[in-house]
């Protein structure tokens, strides 16, 4: 396991390490070790928290290297008698600043250095309750020429609640910020707080009901990692084939829903009608159109029998014949291109500089992409091309969302055409006993990303911290960034382009 | 044009035709039965992972259930779900489904008030808040109203404004980030109203309903006018229990 080094322990993606041997660092090597690795391009930071432990507070940083699908993992202790203040790492490498927001609003950590270390959630269990939600303390422009629209936290629309705060100069957008947090739930405490394997795996599937598989699978990815438990290939492929499902059925939904703000009505009605044949798939499936209940531990209750492969088949060349018909006249209407091109552009250093992951960074020509980089066993056996686009405007998303559907329908024949399900995977696991004193890391590339669950583990095994990271945490400032220098009317294309989630990132 | 023709005609009739009358075929899980057959109630109570099985006699409350199907994995010859998708009522009580009485969910309409069913009958506009909704339900609202469902058909809608709405249709556990904005809301729609819990999560806060972030409070103030269980509801769970309500 340790690195020649001794800086940093180094994981796979879905493994696990003793806690013990993470070194553990002064805040001084930490932070050099952290900085110099994240200055590679091939490394990037998939989470960073802090957990209280006796006397103090344990920071833990896993960053992963694309090139050799390693994760290293860092960590730093914090005793509570010392002044609970760090200098920041986000002037240097500025995709930590959520982290570092994240940290000192749950643990009051100071970070002198950071930029503006605002309110991430509002969470419950958060250091400072004498802010409420309503308080947020929004970016401001002191002028007479300018002025400030606020939307929200609640929508006009079937949509969660978010607050939108724009500074305009007449239509132009010079800046927009959001704030997040109405949704917060206390997924994470909830995580500890039930006791039953069953009940955390209905956790992770409400992390994010559009992303049910994505979360779900990295939960189980973590809880196997704990237990030692290694499933067979055939039951991760499997699960890739829920994930794909999925990803094919959202992209097709936010095309949809592109085409709805466009004005163009057939794209709209069609598109929304295609996803109708994918989830109704995975409802005969596992019962359920978003695929609650599809993924459990250890094993399945719904094992892809031979009947799903030729249904899926079937489902799949209706769907693709359509699809493809009707993809080749939207995407070439002058309207379409017209509203979508070359705006609400990010650029690929800025997509770098903010740590976007998933779709929001294959737009802009940023390769981030868990299948490609980290795969699990399902996509090394069955190899899956990352689709990426150079140019980081909104047509980049609205096309991308067709080449990856694509893609994943090309990934899945070859699996249908080589995977023998000749044996119904195993059932679920009941209860799990995890090993102590460990950590694991699980990454899944979901439709919008990369999702990231880290959990560990206490004296016999006892669950004693987990860490959620849904791909909208960075993603969010694209959106931000997307809209400066656009009108106002521009906010609901580049809205709906990254589709992001209120509740993934709340909590 | 020519070719927007074809695709059309490629894409048939999607929409179906009586939304009162369809099916959703299996393994959909919809409403449970419970047999008089004698198993293990401990155990039987204990594999629920949302505390909504009771037992003697043994009962299985909808109003917490996540139709995760558990209980009937493990207790095949007890539990059973049909595909019997309508599960909305009016009546918290109903939503208790007990062992041996194998009758449909339905709603009480003595306690409906005329005035809903002539001023809502055939138009009926909502605002939907969601309020730590996962994003399940929000997404079968939205569903209810597209081309296969096309809810729309009976006059339902959801609108932008509460001052434009008849009723205020609640997803999620209700998180005490947004009570007030929930509140706000709710006291913006003119009277008469209708106050509508979708999904487990909105019901009766579902696997958050411990959590300490949450603030339910205005719930106990509000009568509600219609419950629809599920996790996320089907279309069909939404579409008919509304027009359970309102006709
Ligand atoms: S299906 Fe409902 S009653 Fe059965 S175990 Fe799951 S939550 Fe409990």
């Amino acid at each position: 396991m340790g690195s020649e080094n001794k800086k940093y322990a180094v994981l796979k993606n879905n493994g696990s390490v003793g806690t013990a041997e993470i070194p553990v660092l002064s805040y001084n090597e930490f932070s050099s070790e952290v900085v110099t690795l994240l200055q590679k391009k091939e490394n990037h930071c998939v989470t960073y928290f802090a957990f209280p432990e006796v006397n103090g507070l344990k920071f833990i940083a896993g960053i992963a290297e694309d090139t050799n699908h390693n994760i290293f993992v860092l960590s730093h202790f914090l005793p509570e008698t010392k002044p609970q203040k760090l200098e920041s790492l986000t002037p240097k490498i500025n995709a930590l600043h959520i982290f570092e927001r994240e940290i000192h609003e749950t643990h009051g950590v100071d970070f002198p250095g950071h930029p503006w270390l605002k309110p991430v959630r509002f969470a419950h269990n958060r250091a400072n309750k004498s802010m409420k939600v309503n308080d947020y303390p929004f970016y401001t422009i002191e002028s007479d020429e300018l002025h400030e629209v606020g939307v929200g936290p609640v929508h006009a629309g079937i949509i969660e609640p978010g607050h939108f705060r724009f500074i305009c100069n007449g239509e132009n957008v010079l800046h927009l910020e959001i704030q997040l947090g109405w949704q917060h739930r206390g997924v994470e405490q909830t995580m500890l707080e039930k006791q039953t394997l069953l009940q955390r795996n209905i956790v992770a599937e409400s992390v994010a009901g559009d992303t049910t598989i994505g979360h779900s699978l990295a939960f189980a990815g973590v809880m196997e990692s704990l237990a030692g438990i290694e499933i067979k290939t055939q039951l991760d492929v499997e699960r890739a084939v829920a994930l794909e499902l999925e990803r094919i059925a959202v992209h097709t939904a936010d095309i949809s829903s592109l085409c709805t703000d466009v004005a163009y009505n057939l794209g709209a009605n069609i598109f929304g009608i295609l996803r109708t044949l994918i989830i109704n798939f995975t409802q005969s499936w596992c019962g359920n159109r978003l695929g609650k209940s599809m993924i459990r531990v250890g094993g399945t209750n719904f094992p892809f029998t031979n009947e799903n492969r030729i249904r899926l088949f079937k489902t799949l060349s209706e769907y693709e014949k359509q699809f493809v018909e009707l993809a080749h006249l939207t995407y070439r209407l002058p309207s379409v291109e017209n509203r979508f091109d070359d705006i609400g552009t990010v650029s690929e250093q800025q997509a770098l500089q903010i740590g976007t992951v998933g779709m929001a960074a294959r737009m802009a020509n940023v390769l981030r992409d868990i299948r490609a980089t980290h795969p699990s066993p399902a996509y090394e056996k069955y190899n899956y091309t990352p689709v990426v686009l150079p140019k980081g405007d909104v047509f980049s998303r609205f096309l991308l969302r067709r080449k990856e559907i694509k893609q994943s329908i090309a990934w899945l024949r070859e699996v249908m055409d080589n995977e023998e399900f000749l044996f119904p995977s195993d059932t679920p696991k009941a209860e799990l006993k995890l090993k102590p004193l460990s950590l694991a890391i699980s990454l899944v590339e979901g439709w919008r990303g990369e999702i990231c669950h880290t959990a560990l583990t206490g004296n016999e095994g006892k669950l004693a911290y987990y860490k959620i990271k849904d791909p909208s945490m960075h993603n969010w400032k694209a959106l931000e960034l997307s809209l400066r220098n656009l009108e106002i009317s521009d906010f609901p294309i580049n809205n709906k382009s990254y589709n992001l989630s209120y509740c993934g990132f709340d909590l | 044009m020519i070719k927007e023709i074809k695709i059309i005609q490629h894409n048939g009739k999607q929409f179906i035709p009586d939304l009162t009358k369809t099916e959703v075929p299996y393994p959909f899980r919809g409403r449970p039965e419970i047999s008089n057959e004698k198993v293990d109630q401990k155990a039987l109570q204990n594999c629920c992972p949302m505390a909504a099985i009771s037992v003697n006699p043994v009962s299985i409350n909808l109003a917490k259930c996540n139709f995760c199907g558990e209980c009937a994995f493990r207790f095949p010859e007890k539990v059973k779900f049909t595909n019997d998708h309508r599960l909305a009522t009016n009546k918290i009580k109903n939503l208790l489904v007990k062992e041996g009485e194998n009758h449909k969910i339905e709603l009480d309409q003595s306690a409906i008030e005329k005035k809903i069913k002539t001023v809502f009958g055939r138009s009926l506009k909502l605002r939907q808040v969601s309020a730590g909704g996962d994003n399940s339900c929000e997404f079968e609202l939205n569903a209810c109203g597209n081309a296969n469902f096309d809810m729309g058909r009976y006059g339902i809608e959801f609108v932008a404004s509460p001052r434009h709405a008849d009723g205020v249709v609640v997803t999620g556990p209700v998180s005490e980030n947004m009570a007030e904005a929930l509140r706000i809301t709710w006291d913006a729609v003119p009277a008469p109203k209708l106050f509508i819990l979708c999904g487990v999560d909105a019901i009766s806060g579902g696997i958050f309903a411990d959590s300490a972030a949450l603030n339910r409070s205005l719930l106990k103030n509000v009568k509600v006018d219609l419950y629809i269980p599920g996790n996320p509801p089907h279309p069909l769970t939404i579409i008919n229990g509304l027009l359970n309500l309102i006709k």
